[in-house]
Formats: structure tokens, sequence, C-alpha cells
């Protein structure tokens, strides 16, 4: 009951039972289907289209081209509107593009009666091109005479950010006697989220307006897109969000519910539905940003960090979505964990390319940052001959840090004690002297990387939620969230956090898990771990309200004092003695209809949080590495996170789960591929290899609570940090295996065969 | 929604033979894990089907009088895996097409659709080489005999003409009498993958288990087709079960396939595969063959 239990989710038995209804359940029976139509070059112009044999399909309703589509220039990344242009989101794409910067580049819409007719018509377009030049890594792209994207940017850098902390520059504090200099490179990879309910959506038209619904994590966001994107006020916009089947990120995105709701307006209003196929999804939604990072370390042969240089080029895509947010996010991450005692000294550069375009992906930059991080840690650590966590622990991050940048306090830490747990846990101090000196083809290793990470996004962006609770004449209440479920357990974190504040027990709040922008109050929605945090703080703020509201009542139903009395277990009791007095039923019932003081207790309140804090994690895993086919497998690997006090510890375990089975995909083999003329190569669950449950194993997950006082429950990030650790750990664990440094992710067996045969470790390698 | 113009459940197999005479540009389905994943890519896309689904006498697994065993080409991948027959005499077989996949694939995809498809990463195909199969196929005209390793043309072609049905696997008796088998699927994931490399041998050893009879050693995915390796074959054939046979069989196994390079992995990658793969499969093939292993 409440905060701290192993409460059983809201809406279990609607999802297994197949009774909780998701987007594309909920479509209309007169609904359209509208297939997008997708351009077959990365990096041209459309110059025309014959439709004339796609317009003959029986069945096809319209086809509407980059010809006939607003003309509006529009932002499709979720983050809270500002209201100061230099803060806004870039505005680089159209509903449908004529110049297109991508291969799959949406440039027309078929609008048909059902998907055959519609994918046979979309398949007829005929399109001719002007062609230009592909550019597929910021390297080709910023590259003298290399083709422009976008006229805005005519040397293809979306932007480039500098900060130092500290006095001087690196290389004059490096150039002082008696350091060790170490320099790496480290690239990661292009990958996707592949959640399980593909982005789906359908509009349609009621008394003028047009209503959309979506599988979003933040539908007041995409109602404010919508509008931007077709020109219609906001008012003629209202969004739903049903439950959904995962996001991670890419549905903190607004991806196709302008163009639905564009083309509703343009079938009389009828119900159009966009939903995407598993390679569409892949390929034209959104990624994970590839970041290239150059690393460069003067240390003491104590371990003492002296310096610290930093540059990293984000590969963008082809249109700015979030942007210079996820690769600037990198960079703060790297100078939050580890300080120097001289000078970090950095340099960040996002660059437009003609891939598809990086957006927010759990992690938001920082499990590219932590990968190059912390392999350069180990690194540091071999060059200095020094225990890898030893050199951590001299220099991270301790309660009472304040990040010189943002002012973001650490409030807690439970970070040493995280390793401490992780250590114990994988047999640490024993199995780094067994693994140290081993020959033949099969060895093992163990490794662990850890990480810092914010709990929402103040300073740098607005946070703001909202609550409403309506009581019943039950005596039960409805909660409604701005806050989304998106799988995640918000809806079962909030019952709990509400029970807990009013005094309820869990079954009496009933949460109304829809948003509905018409009704639902006020909040940006799911990413950046931060609703258990910020919209946690709106809600108990209302509970608080609610509360007193309900007190004041049995003050003048029992004439005691409100101060005397409190809620436990939904009865008004003695505050003393505990001792039952009203249940709140009795109380409910009366103050709908009482004859003489009858009120409808609610209670709505808007939160603007003005606080961030730290939350902490470590991975450690132990592999064991057969050389000559290039295969790691893991043998054991725990997560062990400080994110505050658990409000559902169960529920706190599953989301470690989920992100450490994503840590895994990351480092041992997802990425998504492009071929010269920037043509998806892989972009299905085939080849592009997602762990199965074959290739997973035991997943351990550990926690150190710290009662954060800047949280409204104690509680601290927990959502996208479990997917952070996992790589850097695992390749830390390949190089005290067997001596090789593998600095790209991921570590697929062609490419550690490779460096085992450049170690000299293949004698039959003919490469 | 799949784009299919029309399908004809047929009755039997001449009833199919007889629908797919009569339409030139229909297509065969059976389990429909390869044909349905082309209609919804579009290349298939408003095809008509003749559907062999359900035809009682190309599934199931049965033995003749000499010793033969006829595979139905119908018969899902795990029908093949857990039929007795099959698990008695050919347990490297089951345990190959086993590899396919996952649960629902190799429930419904069938050992024939595999072999038909003619590509060089079917998971059946190399170890159905190594037994040396031979393929019954049913025309307008009637029945013809062809060994397997005749059957391939070249990625994706193989010796079927429109309107002929794959009727039955048979594979004779001394070809798996007195032999140990194995198949390593080499793939980056342990389930729901296509190999990067797949090696089949099967060996049959000498009366004291200590040296080599007979080798048969194929690969998928080292070259356009499966192929045998008849030389690493030679090679191994009298030789001792020694680190001597494990490098004879690597180096000239090596030495006769050609596979290509591909994003999905180069040729060198595959050549490397190829060398480890063909002992690690052998020496397990030997222990199989109820041979023992020191090397």
């Amino acid at each position: 009951m409440g905060v701290g239990s192993r409460a059983i989710r809201v809406d279990a038995c609607e999802k297994v039972t197949g009774g909780a209804k998701y987007t594309d359940d909920l479509r209309p029976a007169n609904c359209l289907v509208a297939k997008v139509v997708r351009s077959t070059v990365a990096n041209g112009r459309v110059k025309a289209f014959d439709l004339a044999a796609a317009l003959a399909v029986p069945g096809v309703v319209k086809i509407v081209t980059c010809f006939d589509a607003p003309p509006f220039e529009f932002p499709t990344a979720g983050h809270p509107w500002s209201t100061e242009a230099a803060h806004q989101d870039v505005a680089d794409r159209r509903l449908l593009n004529e110049r297109v910067r991508i291969w799959g580049d949406d440039i027309a819409a078929v609008i048909a009666e059902n998907e055959v007719a519609a994918a046979r018509a979309a398949r007829l377009v005929r399109v001719e091109y002007e062609e230009y030049p592909v550019v597929l890594t910021p390297q080709e792209a910023m590259a003298p005479g290399a083709p422009v994207l976008h006229d805005a940017r005519p040397d293809n850098v979306l932007a480039h950010t500098s900060f130092k902390i500290g006095e001087g520059g690196y290389e004059e504090a490096a150039a002082a006697p008696g350091l060790r200099i170490v320099e790496g490179t480290y690239e990661t990879q292009t990958v996707q989220h592949c959640h399980i309910e593909e982005p789906v959506c359908y509009a349609y038209m009621e008394k003028g307006r047009v209503v959309v619904v979506s599988s979003t994590q933040i539908p007041h966001i995409v109602r404010r897109v919508c509008s931007q994107a077709t020109g219609l006020p906001f008012g003629k916009i209202r969004v739903i969000k049903p439950y959904i089947g995962g996001g991670f990120g890419n549905k903190q995105e607004v991806l196709y519910e302008p163009l639905a709701a564009f083309l509703t307006t343009q079938a009389g209003g009828r119900p159009v539905e966009i939903e995407l196929s598993r390679e569409e999804t892949f390929a034209f939604t959104r990624v994970r940003h590839a970041i290239d990072f150059s690393l460069k370390t003067a240390v003491r042969p104590d371990g003492r960090l002296v310096a610290r240089r930093y540059e990293a080029y984000s590969n963008q895509g082809g249109y700015a979505s979030h942007g210079h947010s996820i690769a600037a996010n990198a960079s703060n991450a790297y100078r939050h964990l580890y300080q120097d005692e001289q000078v970090l000294d950095a340099d960040t550069y996002t660059v437009y390319t003609n891939i598809a375009s990086g957006g927010a992906m759990r992690g938001y930059g920082i499990p590219q940052a932590n990968f190059a991080m912390e392999a350069h840690m180990d690194d540091v650590a071999r060059a200095i001959g020094m225990d890898p966590i030893d050199l951590r622990v001299k220099n991270c991050m301790r309660q009472g840090y304040v990040d010189p940048g943002t002012g973001i306090t650490c409030y807690t830490s439970g970070l040493l004690g995280c390793l401490d747990q992780g250590k114990k846990h994988i047999g640490w101090d024993e199995k780094r002297k067994a693994y140290a000196n081993q020959t033949g083809d099969v060895r093992r290793g163990v490794g662990m990387a850890m990480f810092s990470y914010k709990t929402g996004v103040y300073p740098i962006s607005l946070e703001t939620a909202s609550a409403r609770l309506v009581l019943n004449q039950d005596g039960t209440a409805q909660l409604q969230m701005g806050a989304t479920e998106i799988g995640q357990g918000a809806d079962t974190v909030f019952t709990q956090m509400a029970a807990e504040t009013i005094g309820f027990r869990d079954e009496d709040i009933h949460i109304v898990s829809t948003q509905d922008t018409d009704v639902t109050p006020f909040d940006t929605g799911a990413y950046a771990s931060r609703q258990t945090y910020v919209s946690g703080m709106a809600l108990k703020k209302a509970a608080k309200v609610f509360r007193a509201r309900i007190l004041d009542y049995a003050e003048f139903m029992l004439k005691r004092a409100a101060g005397a009395m409190d809620i436990r277990e939904s009865w008004i009791v003695d505050a003393e003695s505990g001792e039952r007095l009203l249940s709140m039923a009795d109380l409910a019932i009366e103050s709908f209809y009482s004859l003489t003081n009858s009120v409808h207790i609610t209670a709505e309140e808007t939160n603007h949080c003005k606080s961030n804090t730290f939350s902490f994690g470590a991975c450690f895993a132990e592999i064991e590495v057969d050389i000559p086919l290039g295969k790691i497998e893991v043998l054991n690997i725990i997560n062990v996170h400080d994110s505050g006090m658990l409000i559902n510890p169960a529920l706190a375990e599953a989301q470690v789960h989920g992100g450490m089975s994503m840590g895994l995909g990351y480092a041992l083999g997802e990425q998504l591929r492009y071929d010269a003329k920037g043509r998806p190569l892989n972009n299905n669950l085939l080849d592009y290899k997602l762990p199965t449950s074959m290739d997973t194993p035991e997943l351990h997950a550990a926690f150190v609570e710290t009662d954060d006082p800047s949280a409204p429950y104690g509680n601290k990030s927990l959502g996208e940090p479990p997917a952070i650790p996992v790589a850097p750990a695992i390749r830390n664990a390949l190089l005290h295996a067997t001596g090789v440094a593998v600095n790209s992710l991921p570590l697929t067996p062609q490419k550690l065969v490779e460096a085992f045969a450049a170690a000299g470790m293949i004698a039959s390698w003919e490469g | 929604m799949y784009d299919i113009e029309k399908i004809y459940q047929a009755k039997d197999v001449s009833d199919a033979i007889a629908a797919l005479a009569a339409d030139p540009d229909a297509v065969v389905i059976c389990g429909g894990s390869d044909v349905l994943v082309k209609i919804r890519e579009g290349k298939l896309a408003g095809c008509s089907l003749v559907s062999i689904h359900g035809l009682s006498e190309l599934a199931g697994v049965r033995m003749e009088d000499d010793g033969t065993i006829v595979i139905g080409p119908a018969t899902t991948f795990a029908h093949v895996t857990h039929d007795p027959v099959i698990e008695r005499h050919l347990p490297a077989l089951g345990a190959a097409v086993d590899q396919a996949g996952g649960p629902q694939l190799r429930n419904i995809g069938t050992i024939g659709g595999n072999v038909c498809n003619g590509v060089t990463s079917a998971d059946s195909a190399s170890t159905l080489l190594t037994l040396n199969a031979l393929l019954e196929l049913t025309g307008p005209d009637g029945r013809r005999t062809v060994p397997l390793c005749d059957f391939y043309r070249g990625p994706g072609k193989v010796d079927l003409a429109h309107g002929e049905l794959l009727t039955a696997i048979r594979i004779a008796k001394a070809d798996y009498e007195g032999f140990g088998g194995h198949y390593i699927k080499y793939a980056q994931r342990n389930a729901m993958d296509i190999a990067t490399l797949g090696c089949a041998v099967h060996v049959k050893l000498d009366a004291e288990k200590r040296a080599v009879e007979e080798l048969r050693l194929a690969f998928g995915v080292a070259a356009p087709t499966p192929v045998r390796c008849h030389a690493a074959e030679q090679a191994a054939c009298g030789k001792a079960v020694s680190t001597e046979l494990f490098d004879a069989v690597s180096e000239a196994a090596a030495g006769e396939v050609n596979p290509r390079t591909s994003w999905r992995a180069s040729r060198a990658f595959r050549m490397q595969l190829v060398r480890e793969l063909s002992r690690r499969a052998l020496k397990q093939a030997i222990i199989h063959a109820g041979g023992a292993v020191s090397c």
C-alpha cells in the first residue's frame, strides 16, 4: 500500500487479457488508410510526379503530394515549447518534402479505402528527381565541397558548442612534467528503439475541429506541433492518447500525427489512419545518434585526473529533431561524473547527414558518452597500472557537488555503495587477479562502468506538470495526470503516490490512463526520466489540497477540528489514537447530496519544478570470449542503481531488466546500416540484431536507496539509466579478458575477430 | 493485410500440378514462412497462389523396406526434429532443422520449402548434402529423381520447373548407417537468425573408432549455393583422429569454398569461420560416431 510497496500494476489484468485498448483497436469503422510515398534518393529534389497509374487503382480516394502540402516548416522534437525564439527547436521540415534529405523521405501520401489499395497505388507513383551527392557521416558532411542539406546551415553543422571548466587550456595543463597522457577515439553506432507497437495514429474532424488519436508519449506537445505544421489554431486540435506499446523516446517526437491531421481535412473529415510497418519504423522515424568521440586525458601516476579534452561529432541525419540537445547532454554528463584538478575542455558538433534523423532515445546522449568515457577510464587505469574502480573512486562526483554549468546539485549519492555491491556480486577482486594472464582460445574477464544521470530537464528547459483529483460518491477518487503511462508503470506509481499522500487505499484511486488534451491537465509528457519526480511533485501538491478539503468536510460533519484528524486506509481517523471516525463513503455521499453544504470535492494543481537531482549506478559484467569465432557470452551481469527511494521495487527491477536488455543489444549486436547511397540495409528484425531471449543471460538488479530531499518522495530518475552502463562494462570485460581494446560499438563477431587478428591472436587469418 | 489476388487449395498432388499448369504465374505455398514474407515486402504482392498446405501425402517421415528414409517435403521442421525415425537414424538432421528461426517458424516452415527456396543459408541443406539426399520431383510428365547436389543451379535457383513439385526427399541406408553427424549454425544470435555460415559433417569411423573411414563435409553461405567439400573429404580418408586430421580438413575446406563479401560479413571472416567450424563440427561428429577426441 502506498509508496514503497510492490503493488501489482494497475493495468496488469487489462493488458494480459487483451482488454487494454491501443490506438489501432480504437480506429473507427469508416476509417481510411494513408500510405506515405517515400523518396528513392537520399539527397535531392522532387521535380515531378506521374500519378495516373496510382490514381487508377480501385479504392484510392486521393493522393496528396509535396506540391499540395501546407507551406509551414515545423519542429518535431518533443520538447516543451519556448516563447523565446532563440531557444525554440529548429523547424526544418514540412509535412511532405519537395527537398528530400534521407532515403525514404515523405514526399506524398495515398489515401485509400484499405491497406492493399494504398500500398498498390504507392508502388505505382512515378517520381522524377534531381539527385545530389550523399553524405553519411559528420566527417563527409563537414568536408569542403560537401553538398548543403539545409540552406540555413551552409556548413551542415546544425550546432557547435564549447565549454571549459577550470583555468588554462588542456595542452598547457597536460605539458606539466610527471603526467601520463592517454588518448583514444571511441565510436558509437546508429540504433533504433524497437518498441513493440509501431507508430500509429488516426485523425478525423468533429464540429470543425481535428481530433488526433495517437500512440505517443507527449499528447500535449503533439497538439502544439499539429498546430504549427497545419496552421490550425491550438484550440482546433484535440489529441487523445490511449495505452501505448512502448516508445523509448521515439514517441517523444511528433511523427505522423500532423500529416494525419492534414489528410483528414483533405478527405472531408473522414478518419484517416497512418500505421507504419516495422521497416518504416526503423528507417523513417528516429534513431539514436551515432556519436564519435576523441578523448585526451592527463593523469598523475596516482590516478588523479589533471586535465581532459573532449571532442564529439554527432550524426544528426536529415532533420534537426532533438538536434544538438542530445550531443550537448552527452558532453554535460562527461563533465558531471569526474572532476579534473585543472581543466576540462570540450567541443561538441552536431552535423546534418543523409541518414535517418537522430532523436530522443533512452538515455538522451548519455549511452554514447558513457561508452566513450568509461572505456577511456579503463584505458587510463591500464596505462597507469591502477585498478579501474580505484581510479574512478578517486575522481568521481561526491555529495555536495554543484555543476558549474547548470547549478544542478548532488543532494544524495549512493554511488560508492553501488560499486561495493557490484564488486561483491561479480567477485571483482578475485577475478581481476584470476583472469589476468590467460592463454588459449577461450578466455574470461570482468569489467564495469558507472554513470550519473539527471532527473528531468531543469534548468535547460521548462519543467511543469499538473494533476487533478475528483471524489466519487463512494469515497473513491479519479486521478487524472497530464503525465503519461507508456508501459513503464507510471499509472501504478502515481496511484501509489496519491494513496500515500491522501491516506487512501491504493484500490480507492482510479487513475485515468488516457490523456485527452480537451480535458487532461497540462504536462509535457513521458521523457527525461522525469515523471515520478516532476509530475510526482504536482501530484503531491494536488493530493495535499484534496486531503485538506476532505478533512475540512469531515470537520463540518463531525464538528471536530480538521487538524486533529487524519486520513488512513480511506477512513477519517482521530490523528492521535487512530480511532476510526467516519468512512470515506459516508463522507463522500454527504458531500454530494447535503441539503445544507453540498460540494464536489476536487483538487487540481500545477507545479513548476525548479530543481533537478543526480541518480547514479553501475554495471558489472563477467564474460567469456571465444577468440577464433569472435563471440562474447555474458556469464554474469548486474546493474546496481541509486535512484533514490523506490516507489515500487518490483517495477523498479523490471525497469532495470528492460534497460539492461537494451544495453546488451547496444553492446553486442544492434546497428542500423546504410549502403553508399544512403539506403538502409537492415531495417527489419531479422537483419537488425536485437537480442532474443535466447541471447539474454539472467539479469540481476540491485539498489542502494537514498532519500533525496529535493524529490517529492525521495525518488530520483530510473527510467533511462539502466540502459547506460552495460555496453562499456562489457567492452571493459573484453579488455580484461584479452588485452584487446575495441573502441567501437557494437562488439560484433567480425569486428572482434579482426581485432584479435590484428593483435596476432588468430594465426590463420587471411584478411 | 496481405495483397493476394487469389488462392487455390489443391486437393492432392495431381490437382496441385494441374492448377499450376493452368496458371503460369501461380506460386506454390505450403507453410508460407517465405512466400508470405515476400508478399508483405511487395515482391510477390498481388500474386496467385496454389496451396499444397495440409496435403497428407506430402507430410511425414517413413522408412522403406530397404532402410531408405523418405521425408515428405511438407513435413514441418518441428515434425522432422521430433519424428522417431529421424531421432533414431538422422539425429544431426533433426538438430539442424531445429535451429531454423524460432518455435513459431519451425511449427509452420517445411523442409521441402527450405530446399526448394534454393538459398545458400537454408539450415537443412548442408546436412542433407552430407546425407547424399535424393529429391523426387513430380510434374505433368511424371516423376524424376535428382540428387540434391545437382538441384542447386545458383543463388535462389533450383532445378524445378513451373508445374513441378518436390514430392519426396530420400536418403539411402548406406548414406546414414554407421555415420555420426553434426551441424553448426553460426549466426549472430542464438535464435531467430540467418546463418552467417553453416557447417555440416557426417563421419564414419573405422572399426576401432580411431580413424576416419569416410567423411562428408558441407557448408552453407560459403558459396552461392550449399556446397560439399570433396577434397577435404578425401584428405580425411583413412586419417587417425588427430591434430593432423583436423588441420588437413580445415586447410582443404578453406581451399574449396568461395564465400563472398557482403554487408552481413566479409569473405575473410567467413573463411575464418570455415576453418574453425570445420574443426569443431568434425570433432563433435566423431564423438557422435562413437569416437573420442583428445586434441
